[in-house]
This record gives structure tokens, sequence and C-alpha cells, in this order.
């Protein structure tokens, strides 16, 4: 382990594999986080995460106040909606949402009243430390908190305190590798005292001993700020000394932000595949869910806005700024004084992992990191043409999950689905360090993300098939029951009915 | 003269050791049914349409295990079920005698519906419920889009209607690159040749 760390030093990479360095364009590092007004309509996607789509619990003409609950959860892996203001419902219907597709799903909007009254999800708890691990957990899935790193997985699915696989370090995982955006950045600067209290709740629901905040060290003032908040915590409270809070300041390396890549980077531990971090004992929550879970443990708060960065070469007025859940894009857009969209690519993320938007009509979602405003000319002179591939290898060097790229590209250009699977396509994080460092322009994460999406639609095909055939066999199996029931009657009754023909003929 | 009775013997034993061994094998590794027919079978998209001419998936599969039928009769499964069956078969693909449509799926306009039953009985997956006299529905999501209910409606109260895009079961195209085209194309006509 030792030996590795000094190869990696002298490499100057983090601890985990490949990655690239990347132009980081962090315009908006040193602008405080400031208050996006409230437009007149919120638009409340009924999926906002990873997993089952939510029921809508609301009707048109229905008041509702903030934080009042409008969509209920369907299954394990899903998370309620809420409401981002007080106001009426004035519509329930399809409208489009930030996905690549450009398609819609039904959302709920919801007028404005402009007194913004709100209801908590449970009374406050400010002697969390008190309080069962389960009972805080609860509070966290009523308050429809999704991780809000941009991937939306329900967060309190990850807080399980579970005796099989015990957690013993928590990451807050302020990294945040991708270029322009600055919100977490800004958070762990002018959040830092609740950050550590953050992490401390954290610590408490999975039982866990130390507790470590990941910084890239192109926030040195972000590092300050944390490690001064700990100091302060560690003189304040003498009785906890069992607890071991750390910063771990890491070398800025792109993608160090993706969960398993920081693990691997902080622990030395990878997170096999097809397993998550609770099986290696890591729990990881990024900067802005933290803050989330703290304010719903502490004051009840259902989970109504969050911190974007709005940003990009096309954007005149650049900042980070605190959204309600559910303002749509060109609201927030006209805030930083964009109001014309020609010639302009919106990109909803980052520019390595994000969705390239059709139009700016889609609403902030819980998964919204950042708004981008990107020259089009620009952004799309890449991988305009793409040259044959020459074998350099490079971007299997950058992977960092240690893949072939170039091989599953032209397994997935081919149609050759199942030998890219077999090159484990479905590892792919789709981070874009491949895709960024060819020299032919190949858009190889595109390749990878066409070749699961026709995998996906050939199982699920597959699947259809499947429960189709069951369903006619049983339906002949059934008729043909029927059909013998039939003539077993039919024989039945003419078994009755002979001999009383036979008597009447004697009579 | 005594050799060849040595040898008569020795291989007359052989034959016979075999003979046992194989009767053993036949009954211990018994397969039930056609083993070729079940894979094939797995491969078709189980609409039950009947538009290969066989009363549905099952029997086709038959009839192309048993060579009485060609492996390009099956329209919902397009080209992609087509050359699964012929690699399957060690046959020269051959192409679909009719493009695929677009998925379809049946809905029946309730108002109109007079509850005759008849419906429910001609669907071949049990998508279709309802009780005589009260109005029939078609269960959405099982549906194959097979048109099998369309004919014995006696008042033409069922649409079949082209199924939403839905952002669920959206996926990325191809990239838009000439070589990703050409890469395409290339396939295609290797395919086909």
């Amino acid at each position: 382990m030792k030996l590795l760390d000094v190869w990696h030093k002298l490499r100057g990479a983090s601890g985990f594999d490949g990655g690239v360095v990347l132009d980081m364009h962090k315009q908006t590092a040193a602008s405080p986080i400031v208050d996006c007004p409230l437009p007149s309509v919120l638009i409340h996607p009924l999926k906002q995460h990873i997993g089952a789509s939510c029921k809508s619990l609301v009707h048109v003409g229905d008041t509702v106040l903030r934080g009042q609950k409008i969509g209920k959860s369907q299954g394990y892996i899903s998370a309620p909606v809420h409401a981002g203001t007080s106001g009426r419902v004035v519509r329930i219907e399809e409208h489009t949402v930030p996905h690549p597709s450009g398609l819609g799903m039904p959302c709920i909007f919801i007028e404005a009243d402009g007194e913004d009254r709100a209801v908590a999800v449970g009374p406050k708890l400010h002697h969390w430390s008190m309080e069962e691990p389960a009972v805080l957990r609860e509070r966290v899935r009523l308050a429809g908190i999704t991780g809000l790193g941009g991937a939306g997985f329900p967060t309190y699915v990850k807080l399980l305190k579970d005796q099989r696989s015990p957690i013993h370090t928590v990451i807050i995982n302020g990294i945040e590798c991708e270029p322009w955006l600055t919100h977490d950045h800004r958070m762990l600067c002018e959040q830092s005292d609740t950050m550590v209290q953050g992490l401390m709740l954290l610590l408490h629901m999975v039982g866990a001993k130390r507790g470590v905040i990941a910084i890239e060290d192109n926030k040195p003032d972000a590092i300050a700020a944390m490690q001064e908040a700990i100091e302060a915590w560690y003189a304040a409270s003498e009785h906890q000394k069992a607890l071991k809070l750390s910063v771990q300041a890491l070398p800025t390396r792109y993608p160090q932000g993706s969960e398993k890549q920081l693990i691997q980077a902080i622990t030395g531990h990878e997170v096999p595949a097809g397993k998550l971090p609770m099986h290696i004992g890591v729990l990881c929550q990024n900067v802005g869910s933290t803050y989330a879970i703290y304010q719903a443990v502490t004051h009840g708060h259902a989970l109504t806005e969050r911190v974007i960065t709005v940003s990009g070469d096309a954007l005149p007025k650049p900042a980070n700024m605190r959204v309600r859940l559910g303002t749509p894009m060109r609201f927030v857009f006209a805030q930083c004084g964009l109001e014309v969209f020609d010639d302009i690519q919106i990109i909803h993320g980052g520019p390595m992992m994000g969705e390239r938007l059709k139009n700016a009509e889609a609403p902030v979602v819980k998964a919204t990191t950042g708004l981008l405003a990107m020259q089009r000319d620009v952004l799309l002179a890449e991988h305009q043409v793409e040259e044959p591939c020459i074998r350099c290898g490079h971007c299997s060097d950058v992977c960092p999950v240690r893949l072939v790229p170039n091989l599953m590209a032209d397994f997935s250009r081919q149609g050759d689905f199942e030998k890219a699977e077999e090159y484990q396509l479905f590892d792919c994080i789709e981070c874009g360090c491949c895709s960024n460092v060819c020299p032919s322009h190949i858009p190889l994460v595109h390749y990878f993300r066409y070749g699961k999406g026709q995998l996906a639609q050939i199982r699920k095909e597959k699947s259809f098939a499947e429960a189709s055939r069951q369903r006619s066999e049983q339906r002949a199996g059934r008729m043909e029951q029927e059909k013998s029931e039939k003539a077993a009657r039919r024989s039945r009754v003419r078994a009755q009915a002979k001999p009383a023909v036979t008597e009447d003929k004697d009579a | 003269m005594e050799s060849i009775i040595y040898a008569v013997l020795a291989l007359g034993g052989l034959a016979l050791l075999a003979g046992i061994t194989l009767a053993i094998a036949t009954r211990v590794f018994h397969v039930e049914g056609n083993p070729i027919a079940d894979q094939v079978d797995a491969l078709l998209p189980q609409t039950q349409c009947g538009q290969c001419g066989y009363p549905g998936c099952r029997p086709y599969a038959d009839a192309v295990a048993g060579d009485e039928a060609e492996v390009n009769h099956c329209v919902p499964g397009g080209e992609r079920t087509m050359l699964a069956i012929a690699e399957l078969m060690g046959v020269e693909p051959k192409e679909v005698e009719e493009e695929a449509t677009q998925p379809m799926v049946a809905f029946v306009r309730e108002d109109e519906c007079i509850g005759c039953t008849l419906c429910i009985k001609a669907c071949p997956v049990d998508a279709i419920i309802g009780a005589p006299k009260h109005y029939h529905t078609v269960i959405a999501d099982h549906c194959t889009g097979c048109n099998l209910c369309l004919e014995p409606c006696p008042v033409d109260c069922i649409d079949m209607l082209i199924k939403p895009e839905l952002l669920e079961h959206w996926s990325w195209p191809l990239p838009n690159t000439q070589r990703a085209q050409q890469g395409r194309e290339r396939r295609s006509q290797h395919e086909a040749a």
C-alpha cells in the first residue's frame, strides 16, 4: 500500500485509477450563494429520483403549503415529492423534464400565492443524538431527500444501520470535480458549522466512528474553513473524542467526485462491481445532501430548495443560487441576464456528465447540480468528425474503472452488444474521460449509452416475450381443462339421461 | 481360425458394451420435447399473432425446428429475430417478407362496447378483462398488438393505437457521425450477404 502511494505521488495522481486533469473554469468560486426569487408557477415532476415514479396526491384546484407532500412514493427505492411553495394546484399534465430526450412526464403545476406558508414533515429534533437511528432515517425518507450530487438516488436507502455490513467511515463528498460547478464549494465555505453537525448526525445514524470531509486542493478556502470548523467542534465538545473527524485534501483530478472513485482514493479499497459502498463499510454523502438531511432532522424541512451553480461561457452574470425546486430554467437564466437562447446549448449538470437539453422549459429538479449556458458552436466543435481509432490506448489509460473503451465502442457501433457487455459495458460510469482524451474525436461515451440502451431494450423485449408466453400457455391449459370438463359433464348428463329414456320406452 | 474367433468375440463384446452404455445414456439424459423447438420458441417475440401462418409462436417454432417452415415468417420479430433463428438453425438468413410496423396496442372504446366477451376469448395472452354485459378493457402492459381481437368484435369498438413514447422507454440513439453510419451500413451488408 505504501509503495502504491509513492507511485501515485510520483505520477501526480490521486488514489484512484486513471482520470484526467481538466480546465476548471470555476468562475463563480468566490460568489456567495444568493437566493433566487420565487417564480409565479412551480413545476414539480412526479419522478425526480432513481426508482419508482410517484403518484399524485392532489387535484387541480387544491391549495397546498410549502413542504406538503404532493407525490406519494411507490416502492422502496423511491422518494416523495413536496410542494415548493404555498399556492394552488393549477394543472397536472405532461411537461418536459431535464432529460436528453426532451420527452415529458406528468408534472404538478403550483401557482404561488406569494405567502410561502410552510408545513413541516415532523417536529423539530434538536436533540437528535437521543433519537434512534431508525426514527431519523424515517424522517429523511419523509423529507423526500435524494442524492443531490446529480444521480438522485433516494438517500434514506443508504442510511441503513445494518448489522451485516456495519459502516465504519462516513465521507462527505466536497470534491466537485466537474468544471464550472461551484455550489458545493460555496456551501463548504458558508455552512461549515452545519457541515460538521451534519457529519456528526450521519455518524450517529449509521453508527460509524470515522468521518472524512473530502475536498480537492483547488479549493483552499473551503479546506481552511472546514478545518477551522472541526477544530472548533473538538474544542467545544470534550466528551466525544471517540469520533475521528478530519478534512482530507486530495489532488485535483477528474472524476474524483464519483462515489466509487472517491472511496478508492480515501480508503484504498475498491467497491466491487455490482456492489454498493455499504458493502465495504463506507457511506458517502454529497455536501448538499448532508445539508438537506440536517435541515430535515433538526427543522423538519422537506426538500424544497437546493443550491445550484448557474454558469457557462454564454451567461452574462454567472452565480451560485439557492433555487426552489420546480423553478423553470428560463426563469433562473433570466435572473442571470440571459433571455434569448439562440445558438446557446443548455446543459443540465456539469459539462462532463450533464445532459444537453433541447430547451429551457424544464424545471429545476432534485438532481440539478448546475445549469450551464454554452456557446453551441464552441461546444459542438469537438466530435463533429469522427476519425478511425488509431489504437493509441489513451482511453484505457484514463478510464477510472479500467475498461477498454475503444473496443467497447467498436462493438456498440457494430451492434454486437453482447460482446460489449462481455467487456463490462455496464461497469462504465460514463464519466467522459475517454471521449475527452481521444485524439480521433470518437464520441465513446455516446456509443456506450447507445449500447446500454439497446441491451436494456433487448432485455425488456425478452422478459415481455417470456411473460406473454406464460400467459398464452396458461390460457391454452385452461381451455384444455374447460373442454375436458365440458366433455365430462356432457357424458355424465348423457349417462343419467339414458336409463330414463329406456324406462320411458318400457313404460 | 482361433484368432478370428478372438477378434469377433472382442469386437462383439465391445459393441455390446457400447450398446448398453448408449441404452443407459438415453434413459439418464433423456430430454422431454424437442430442444431445438424450445430454443426457437425462446427467440420468438410471443405475440401469438399468427402472421406467420401458424396458430401461435410455439407451433411456428415446432415447424421451424422440423424444417417445415422458413426462418423469415415472424413479422413482429423483424430482422433481429430472423437472424437469430437463422444462426441457430445454421441456415442462410432470408429477408423478412413484411416490414415490422410500429409497436401497437389495442384499445377498447368503452362506451361502444356491448360486453359480448368475444374479444376476451380471442386474446391469446389474456390481456383483455371484462364480464358478460359489462365493459371490457385492455391491459395495455400485457397487450402484444396482435390484432386478433379486432375481427371478432361485432361492433368494431377496438382501435389499434401506436404505443406512446415514454421517457422510461427512451434510449440513446446511435451517435450521428458519418463513421457511425458507415459502421452500421457495413454491418448490415455483411449480415445480408
